[in-house]
C-alpha cells in the first residue's frame, strides 16, 4: 500500500469547484485582449475586461486536456511523468540573490551560481528536473531577455527536463525556439517536449495581457504549460485555506479554458504556489504549514478532475541554512510526495523564495529522498532473491528458518539483496554515527560545513554534456537575434551574452 | 468631559470600528470640541498607538488597517468643521506611490497608502505599472515631497531604478525624496540605486517618510 494523505473531503472539492464556477461567472475573471476573440467565438461574454465564463465551456475544455504527459531529457527518453501520483521535484526557480557560504551574507546572484546549481542539480538522481533557477545579474544582455539567457545557460549545461518560464509575452518565442533548436525541430518538441513553462495568473482572478499570451502561445505550439496561481490566503485570496484553494481553482480553471481553447489537447499542469499572507510581514511565507496545506489541497482538486498536477514546496523562509530551513523544508517534501504532487519545485530556496543556496540544495535532496522513500511505503517482498519458490512470501519466518536463534541476520543473502531497497543509504551530508570524542579524529562538522563539502564533490563529479556544434551555433543565433530585437527596442547597442 | 471623549476616540481607532470613530466625531462636533484638536488629542493617538503595537507584534495587519480605516472614517467627519475653521490639519507632506513599471502587485502599496493617509500625509496614488515619465510629471505637478516605488517582482525591480533615474534627470532630486519598498527589496538594493530609503512595512514606511520629512516621530 503507498501511504497518501488527503486533506479534502470529496464533499468538500465538490463544494470548492462549484463556487469555483460560481466566481468564474460572478465577479468573473479579468483576461487580456489577445484571448478575447477567442472567449466570444464560444460564446463567453467579455465585458470591460472581464469575462463570465459559463461551466459548460469550461467542462468541454477540462474534456480535452491531457490527463498526462511526459518531459522528456537531451537523449529523447522519457523522464518525467506528469500524471497518476508520480512525484517529482526540481530546485525553486528564478532567484535574485544568493547565499555565499563564506560571509553567510545574500548576494546578487550570477550566471557562475546558476551554473553551479545547474551542476549539483544534473548529479543529484533526487531531482528529475532542472530549473532556471536564478536571475543572472552579471549578463549584460537586456533584461527583457533574461529568461531566454537562463533557459540558454541551463540547456548547455544540463540534458534533464527543465522547468522554466518566462516574464514577458516578447520573450517567450526566444525560449520556444532555443528548446526547438534543442529538440530538433519544432515538430520534434511537440512530439517529445523537454520544457514546461510556469504561467501565473495574478490573485485575484486575473489573467493579466500577458499571461493570457503566454498561455495561448504555448497552446499553439504545443509545449506544456504549468499554470502557477498564487493566491496569498488574508492578502490577495479569502483568508480561509479552503476559500484561497476555491480561488486557486478559479484561476486555473480560467487559465486551462484560455489554454484548451487556444490549443486543444495541448499539454497543461494544475500547478500553483498558494501561500498563507503573514499578518506581521505581508510576505508569503513559504515554510509555513499552511501553505503547505494549500498546495496540497490545491493539488488535491486537480487530482480530482483528472489533471497533472504542480506545488511550490521544500522552500523555508530562514535566511540561513539552519534548523528552521531544515525542518520547513523537510516537512513539507514529505507532505508533498505523500499528496502524489506530479512536480514539486523549491528545493535550494531559503528567505520566502528572495535568496538561493546550493548547500540548501543539496540538504534539501537528502529530505527528497526520505519523502520518496516514505511515499514508497512498506512493501512486502518475497523471498524471490534466491530463486526458491517454495519458500513463498513469508515476512520474516522464511529468514528465521535460516538464522534460528543465532540473529545473523547480517549474513543473509536476503539482507544483502534487499537493503538497498529498504533502506535510503543517504550521502555524507546526513550525520549517522561516529564518535564526537574519538581521539585524533577531525572535529564533527555540522550540516551546512558537510553540504559544503559535498557540493564540492558534486560539481568536481558533474561532466558537461556535449552538446554539437550546430545545436550551440543555434543557440547562440536565437539569443544574439533576440538581444539585438530587444536592444533596438531600447535604442543602445546589442550587447550579445556571453556563456 | 472631552478628555473621556478623547479616550473613546482613541478606542475606536484601537478597535478598528470606523462606524464609532464617526460617531465619536460627530458628538465631538456637536460639543463644539475642535476638530483639530480631536485629531490630535483623541484620534491620531490611537493610530500612533496601533503603529507601535503592530510594531511590537501585539497587532497584525488586518488590526492596522482597520485602524486606518476607521482614522479615515473620522477625518471625513472632521474636515468640513476644519476647513471652516481655516484649522485644516497640515499635511506632513506630499507623497506620490505607485507601483513599478510591469509590476501589478498593488497590496504593499496600498498598505503603504492607507497608513501614510490616516497619518497625515496627503497621498496621490498612481496606481500600478508606473512608467517613470508618470512619476515624475506628478511630483511636479502636485509638488511631491516624496516619491515612493513599490516592486514585488524581482524582475520589475530594475523599475525603480528607472524611477529614481528619472527623478534625477528631470532635476527634482534632491528636493524630493525618493523611497522603495517590496517584498524583494533590501536595504542594499536601495543604496545600490541612490533611493534616499526604503522600508520593509508599511509601519517603516512611515516613520521613514516622516524622518524625510524632518518631521521625527511626534505626532500628536
Amino acid at each position: 500500500m503507498r501511504p497518501k494523505i488527503q486533506l479534502l473531503s470529496p464533499d468538500l472539492i465538490g463544494r470548492i469547484l462549484s463556487e469555483a464556477f460560481e466566481l468564474l461567472m460572478n465577479p468573473g475573471v479579468r483576461v487580456g485582449s489577445a484571448v478575447v476573440e477567442l472567449l466570444r467565438s464560444v460564446g463567453v461574454s467579455v465585458d470591460g475586461g472581464v469575462a463570465r465564463i459559463p461551466e459548460r465551456v469550461v467542462r468541454q475544455c477540462l474534456a480535452s486536456a491531457p490527463r498526462d504527459f511526459y518531459l522528456y531529457n537531451r537523449q529523447g527518453e522519457k523522464a518525467v511523468h506528469y500524471g497518476g501520483d508520480d512525484v517529482h521535484f526540481d530546485p525553486g526557480s528564478c532567484c535574485v540573490q544568493m547565499l555565499d557560504p563564506d560571509t553567510l551574507e545574500a548576494r546578487q546572484s550570477e550566471t557562475r551560481d546558476l551554473v553551479r546549481i545547474v551542476q549539483v542539480t544534473e548529479t543529484l538522481p533526487q531531482f528529475a528536473a532542472q530549473s532556471t533557477a536564478v536571475v543572472c545579474n552579471d549578463n549584460a544582455a537586456p533584461s527583457a531577455i533574461g529568461d531566454l539567457y537562463r533557459l540558454f545557460v541551463v540547456l548547455q549545461h544540463s540534458e534533464k527536463p527543465v522547468v522554466t518560464g518566462s516574464f514577458s509575452a516578447a520573450g517567450l518565442q526566444g525560449m520556444i525556439d532555443l528548446l526547438a533548436a534543442d529538440s530538433g525541430s519544432p515538430d520534434k518538441l511537440r512530439q517529445q517536449p523537454r520544457a514546461v513553462f510556469d504561467v501565473c495568473p495574478s490573485p485575484p482572478l486575473n489573467w493579466s495581457e500577458f499571461g493570457s499570451h503566454n498561455l495561448l502561445d504555448l497552446a499553439r505550439a504545443g509545449v506544456p504549460a504549468e499554470i502557477v496561481s498564487m493566491p496569498l490566503a488574508g492578502g490577495t485570496a479569502p483568508v480561509t485555506l479552503a476559500g484561497s484553494v476555491t480561488q486557486h481553482a478559479a484561476e486555473t480553471l480560467a487559465g486551462i479554458t484560455l489554454h484548451q481553447l487556444a490549443g486543444p489537447g495541448s499539454p497543461i499542469v494544475w500547478g500553483g504556489a498558494p501561500a498563507i499572507f503573514d499578518m506581521r510581514t505581508g510576505g508569503a511565507p513559504m515554510g509555513a504549514v499552511e501553505t503547505a496545506m494549500l498546495n496540497l489541497a490545491c493539488s488535491e482538486v486537480g487530482k480530482h478532475l483528472g489533471l497533472p498536477t504542480h506545488g511550490y514546496l521544500v522552500a523555508t523562509d530562514s535566511k540561513f541554512v539552519d534548523a528552521q530551513a531544515g525542518a520547513e523544508s523537510a516537512r513539507s517534501a514529505m507532505l508533498g510526495a505523500l499528496a502524489g504532487i506530479n512536480m514539486i519545485s523549491g528545493a535550494g530556496m531559503l528567505e520566502s523564495l528572495a535568496c538561493f543556496s546550493v548547500e540548501k540544495l543539496v540538504i534539501d535532496a537528502e529530505s527528497i529522498a526520505s519523502a520518496q522513500r516514505l511515499a514508497r511505503g512498506i512493501e512486502v517482498r518475497g523471498d524471490d532473491v534466491r530463486g526458491e519458490e517454495a519458500r513463498g512470501e513469508t515476512l520474516a519466518t522464511a529468514m528465521f528458518a535460516q538464522t534460528g536463534l543465532s540473529g545473523e541476520f547480517l549474513k543473509l543473502k536476503e539482507t544483502r539483496a534487499l537493503f538497498r531497497q529498504e533502506q535510503y543509504l543517504p550521502s555524507p551530508v546526513i550525520d549517522r554515527g561516529g564518535d564526537r570524542s574519538a581521539r585524533g579524529s577531525a572535529p564533527p562538522a555540522d550540516v551546512f560545513t558537510r553540504a559544503r563539502t559535498r557540493v564540492d564533490e558534486l560539481v568536481s563529479k558533474y561532466r558537461k554534456p556535449s552538446l554539437p556544434e550546430d545545436v550551440l551555433r543555434k543557440f547562440q543565433a536565437i539569443v544574439d537575434r533576440e538581444a539585438a530585437r530587444e536592444a533596438g527596442k531600447a535604442g543602445v547597442a546589442a550587447a550579445p551574452p556571453g556563456n | 468631559m472631552p478628555d473621556q471623549l478623547f479616550g473613546a476616540m482613541l478606542q475606536s481607532i484601537i478597535d478598528g470600528a470606523p462606524d464609532k470613530a464617526a460617531e465619536l466625531a460627530q458628538q465631538a462636533l456637536a460639543e463644539g470640541v475642535d476638530p483639530l484638536e480631536a485629531v490630535n488629542r483623541g484620534f491620531a493617538v490611537g493610530i500612533a498607538f496601533a503603529g507601535e503595537q503592530f510594531g511590537c507584534g501585539e497587532m497584525f495587519l488586518p488590526d492596522l488597517l482597520a485602524s486606518a480605516e476607521a482614522m479615515k472614517a473620522a477625518i471625513k467627519v472632521l474636515e468640513p468643521e476644519m476647513l471652516k475653521r481655516g484649522s485644516r490639519r497640515e499635511a506632513l507632506g506630499k507623497v506620490v506611490l505607485g507601483t513599478a513599471r510591469g509590476d501589478i502587485h498593488d497590496i504593499g502599496k496600498n498598505l503603504v497608502a492607507t497608513i501614510l493617509a490616516a497619518s497625515g500625509f496627503q497621498i496621490f496614488d498612481l496606481g500600478t505599472s508606473v512608467t517613470p515619465e508618470q512619476f515624475v510629471a506628478k511630483a511636479k505637478e502636485v509638488d511631491a515631497d516624496i516619491v515612493g516605488v513599490s516592486a514585488l517582482l524581482t524582475t520589475t525591480m530594475a523599475g525603480q531604478k528607472a524611477v529614481i533615474e528619472a527623478l534625477d534627470r528631470s532635476g527634482l532630486r534632491p528636493r524630493v525624496k525618493a523611497i522603495i519598498g517590496g517584498a524583494a527589496v533590501t536595504s542594499k538594493w536601495a543604496a545600490e540605486i541612490g533611493a534616499d530609503g526604503y522600508s520593509r512595512n508599511a509601519i517603516d514606511a512611515l516613520e521613514l517618510a516622516k524622518n524625510l520629512m524632518g518631521k521625527g516621530t511626534a505626532l500628536a
